[in-house]
């Protein structure tokens, strides 16, 4: 027997007053706790950044609409951009790693707690910070209220000239604050995963979930920390009157595409990567198979994280850098393919011969795997330098990128709320409508973004409020703008499924996908100290070592 | 802490690569050339105080918290010392030479890149003063060794970067 778990009876103590709860919520260190705030954080904003995509879609829907003014649609995509990728995407997933690590790992909570509780704080603030500009911004000079610059902010647009008033300084400053955030839960990430993993599971016996999420938190603080950089420039061009990005003095617009771009594209492995632990810990469960090639996953894994912080320019291309600075990134992004399509290859062989189960989560994972081809597939045509000069900034960009965060990153989320929902709540969540979600946002997924590739093509460039009727984009907008309703539907169906199984589901029990990692051996939802005793391990899979102790898996490893 | 200050240097990185991007670039005076000149000896200060915080931490770790209080002590004079260098630097650059963050290119990075790591320096100081004041009133033990390390660890950090800045400003940006 090569594992301990020893599950305690949760005990319940008569129901405590609102403020108490209020106050055991806001002052507490608890990992899970504190996964809970941030993954309940980024839901809300989910919704709002999802709202903001819709106006936006509303607008597009023929030509010549007038259902919002050009300066609220240039506020949309921008707040759309900054919420969605700040206050949605790296919350959340800092929600999940902060979560399970812990449990996977088998330690009692993050190494540092307390710096746990100010990242997600600084978080918190920094989306506030963004919306408070809706209030906050018009300052003296009535002048716009939320940012609309566009996601990352390109000089001179944001220089006071152009930006009077404090829109752009609450852009600014909610990212540098949010960035504090995410640098310190970066740092405890790698602390904890380095530091505080139970006896016997060596680096090559982590789960998979560990690996990507200490390579995220790597790229994390390599990646975000020129961001701040970047902004503390900004700062001090808007109040000191500095000269950074200030083409009238010598300064240069093009550095700040370089600076934004150096966390901008690492960026978007942040946020992919810990869509690949999802999938790495639900298709082997699934498919009722270990995962295929373990080494060779992690090996690609740190090859992504090296790659992608010499790839940043390629969103650069129509800049005009020069042929030798363009070669060099077309190469290096077109390298980059190799690694993620090795573990394409992996997920497909964990479940080759595999005894699938279709439930939900499975079902986002394998939804997961084609739409991430794909948008790897467009990814590799636009890193050709000469196709991006035809369709850079275009329609085509946009439907790519969606294709990756939404196709990809949010698929594998759904999946994993599917799949850890009864380890978070103890509650079973209900299958049925967890599949019309599935079927909805799959329909409404594909329905937006396989049809916007085209009117890109056509040569719709993107940001634009409105259009000439007779270009033949009008039909792929109304089709776009019907599947964003068909994904709202399903979003919908998604956090009604959430509240209905939290409050009426069934008990889930403690290891309801019969699995294999170590968070499956505690309680649902875990007690506050995780584990009675500590566990001890001497495979990847010691829950499976527990399960068949006469065909343990420590003897093949 | 390691993780920690990868961070940061990459922060340093961003800030390096822009001053050395803007080297020349200015579209008028004051140049480097014109107004700056190698503070040798405060350089020195802060070097030799990378070496004295080491002493500290090897008394300590030695159950000597008197010595290590003094090694500590000095450590704090060095590093002042050299804030001080920065600060009348500063001084004779804004008043004498009339050079301001919205000066010039030169100015904006200069400021920017060297008052970034005064920044630090002030945080290292406040962190050793907290230090200090625990050891005088007799709170540091032996077996705080590993925190003070820790702590060190940042301090050559500052040390460190200290050397990149003096190469980039006073060497190659003059």
């Amino acid at each position: 027997m090569s594992t301990e778990s020893i599950a305690w009876p949760t005990t319940t103590a008569a129901s405590p007053s609102f403020v108490d709860h209020l106050h055991k919520w806001v002052t507490t260190v608890d990992h899970k706790r504190l996964g809970i705030l941030y993954i309940v954080y980024a839901l809300i904003f989910l919704v709002i950044g999802g709202v903001e995509a819709t106006v936006m879609r509303i607008q597009l829907i023929r030509p010549h609409n007038n259902f919002v003014s050009p300066q609220v649609f240039n506020r949309m995509f921008t707040m759309h951009g900054t919420t969605m990728i700040f206050f949605v995407a790296m919350p959340i997933l800092f929600g999940f790693a902060n979560y399970l690590i812990p449990l996977m790992i088998g330690a009692r909570d993050m190494a540092f707690p307390r710096l746990n509780a100010f990242g997600f704080w600084m978080t918190a603030f920094g989306g506030l910070l963004l919306y408070f500009s809706l209030i906050g911004a018009n300052g003296l000079y009535g002048a716009g209220n939320a940012p609309d610059v566009g996601w990352f902010a390109y000089a001179p647009l944001t220089s006071q000239t152009f930006s009077v008033g404090h829109s752009t300084d609450f852009w600014t400053l909610a990212l540098l604050v949010s960035g504090f955030g995410s640098i310190s839960t970066a740092v405890n990430i790698v602390a904890t995963v380095l530091c505080m993993r139970c006896p016997g599971m060596t680096l090559a016996k982590m789960p998979l979930f560990a690996w990507l999420n200490l390579v995220m938190a790597g790229l994390v603080i390599l990646a975000v920390s020129p961001l701040t950089a970047a902004q503390i420039m900004l700062l001090l061009d808007r109040y000191l009157g500095a000269h950074f990005f200030d083409t009238q003095a010598g300064g240069s617009a093009v550095i700040w595409m370089h600076f934004f771009w150096i966390f901008g594209h690492p960026e978007v492995y942040v946020l992919v990567l810990p869509a690949f632990a999802f999938a790495s810990e639900i298709i082997p469960v699934f498919s009722r198979k270990a995962i295929f090639g373990y080494p060779v996953m992690v090996g690609a894994t740190v090859a992504i994280g090296f790659i992608s912080m010499s790839v940043w320019a390629h969103h650069m291309f129509t800049v005009g850098m020069g042929a030798n600075a363009n070669t060099f990134f077309v190469l290096s992004t077109m390298a980059i393919a190799v690694p993620t399509g090795i573990k394409i290859f992996n997920w497909l062989a964990t479940m080759w011969g595999g005894k699938i189960e279709f439930k939900t989560p499975m079902l986002f994972c394998i939804a997961f795997l084609f739409q991430f081809l794909i948008a790897g597939l467009t990814g590799v045509m636009m890193s050709a330098a000469p196709f991006d000069w035809q369709l850079g900034n275009s329609y085509f960009v946009v439907a790519h990128f969606h294709y990756v965060i939404v196709g990809g990153i949010l698929f594998t989320l759904f999946a994993a709320f599917y799949y850890w929902f009864p380890k978070m709540s103890g509650k079973m969540y209900s299958e049925i409508l967890g599949k019309l979600h599935f079927w909805l946002f799959l329909i409404g997924f594909h329905l937006t973004f396989d049809f916007m590739h085209v009117p890109g093509l056509l040569g719709m460039p993107r940001r634009i409020y409105t259009y000439e009727p007779g270009r033949g984009w009008d039909s792929w907008n109304l089709i776009v703008t019907i599947g964003v309703f068909f994904q709202a539907a399903g979003i919908l169906v998604f956090l009604g499924n959430l509240l209905w199984s939290y409050y009426r589901g069934k008990d889930a029990g403690s290891d309801p996908w019969d699995a294999w990692t170590l968070e499956w051996s505690t309680n649902s939802p875990p007690p506050a100290y995780n584990f009675a005793s500590i566990p001890v391990i001497k495979s990847r899979r010691p829950l499976w070592d527990l399960k068949h102790p006469d065909d343990p898996d420590w003897k093949y490893e | 802490m390691s993780a920690l200050i990868a961070a940061e240097a990459a922060i340093f990185t961003i800030f390096v690569v822009a001053y050395l991007f803007y080297v020349g670039k200015s579209l008028s005076g004051p140049t480097p050339r014109e107004v700056l000149s190698p503070p040798f000896f405060y350089t020195f200060c802060l070097l030799s105080s990378s070496l004295t915080i080491h002493f500290a931490s090897r008394s300590l770790r030695r159950w000597n918290v008197r010595r290590f209080g003094a090694w500590w002590l000095l450590t704090i004079t060095l590093g002042a010392i050299f804030l001080y260098g920065t600060a009348s630097e500063w001084h004779r650059l804004i008043y004498r030479d009339g050079l301001t963050i919205s000066t010039n290119l030169f100015g904006t990075t200069y400021y920017s890149l060297v008052g970034l790591h005064g920044f630090h320096v002030v945080v290292g100081l406040v962190c050793l003063s907290t230090v200090m004041v625990f050891t005088l009133f007799g709170a540091v033990k032996q077996e705080h060794a590993e925190q003070i390390d820790v702590l060190s660890l940042y301090w050559h950090f500052v040390d460190a970067v200290w050397i990149v800045v003096f190469t980039v400003v006073y060497v190659i940006g003059r």
